[in-house]
């Protein structure tokens, strides 16, 4: 793990991998559409609001995922010092948060006609509510700190403190009474959809999977240029500094 | 033509379905434009500044 952990690496393996992953997102997302749009069925209850499923499921899915790699990177960044993890966690966060909210409209969009309201304070739409403003807190607190270092730690404890919310939202529909339909895919004793359906949910979320590893790789990118050419300033800097000095001595 | 706007009415559900997908679009594609742009900016950074920055003694 430690040997893909360099940021020099990263940029080689992430150069190479980048085209592949959106590649396979363009081609995953095209065929997981035609599936949910066409070659689905309507539901036998919801009529075809049920294609609503086929992206509120991949992307609270992803909003899970996310906050779970980012509290992983998060603790490696705290227990190793590692650059690269703090770097992954941030690139990570505004990606996780819009799959939250995608997840919260979407789900408000379908629970109207479904249920007969857009929102209910029930425990799993409010544990999900809470993991959005998880990844806006997080976000904010990075960024409240003039020293970067610093605020990356404090964000780290934040994301860390914050996974307790995870199996919340997991389990929120069992532990409680709710509105929310309880797990119907990730259960013991397999699915209980019908493969028609599945396919082309499980084939969204690979692609919501692949578009997210292209662009938190470009994220990634982004940051470790960035940090790059703020070390190159400081490296003139302290040239013309010492330049400087040396003319005084 | 009748297959369209049989396939836009979505049976009835239209004004819920279109929403959620063209927010999915709006969300995945605003994510994945805003990150590029702004790896090219800091890639286009990197190039001004290097052709400035005088080249290190080996």
């Amino acid at each position: 793990m430690h040997r893909f952990a360099n940021p020099a690496r990263f940029m080689r393996l992430s150069e190479r991998l980048l085209p592949w992953c959106a590649a396979l997102a363009a081609l995953t997302l095209a065929v997981g559409l035609w599936g949910a749009l066409f070659t689905a069925p309507p539901d036998y209850q919801q009529g075809e609001a049920v294609r609503i499923m086929f992206v509120h499921v991949p992307a609270a899915w992803m909003a899970s995922f996310t906050y779970f790699l980012m509290a992983v990177a998060s603790a490696v960044a705290l227990i190793w010092r590692h650059p690269l993890a703090d770097i992954a966690a941030q690139s990570a966060a505004p990606l996780g948060a819009g799959f939250t909210l995608l997840c919260l409209v979407t789900g408000s969009l379908w629970g109207e006609p479904m249920w007969g309201t857009w929102w209910v304070w029930d425990a799993r739409l409010t544990s999900v509510l809470v993991l959005f403003f998880l990844y806006v807190g997080y976000i904010a607190l990075v960024n409240a700190f003039d020293d970067p270092t610093r605020g990356a730690r404090a964000g780290a404890v934040l994301a860390l403190v914050g996974i307790v919310n995870l199996p919340i939202i997991k389990f929120s529909v069992d532990w409680w009474n709710t509105l929310h339909q309880p797990a119907s895919v990730f259960r013991l004793g397999g699915p209980t959809i019908d493969s028609s359906m599945l396919w082309p949910l499980l084939t969204m979320a690979v692609g919501f999977m692949f578009y997210f590893a292209a662009v938190l790789m470009v994220r990634m990118r982004t940051a470790i240029l960035n940090a790059r050419l703020r070390a190159a300033r400081l490296g003139e800097a302290d040239a013309l500094n010492a330049a400087a000095m040396g003319s005084f001595s | 033509m009748d297959f369209a706007t049989h396939f836009l009415a979505m049976g009835g559900y239209a004004r819920y379905v279109w929403p959620a997908y063209g927010l999915a679009v709006l969300v995945l594609g605003g994510m994945g434009l805003w990150a590029w742009r702004q790896y090219r900016r800091q890639q286009r950074q990197w190039a001004a500044e290097a052709q400035m920055r005088p080249r290190r003694r080996q």
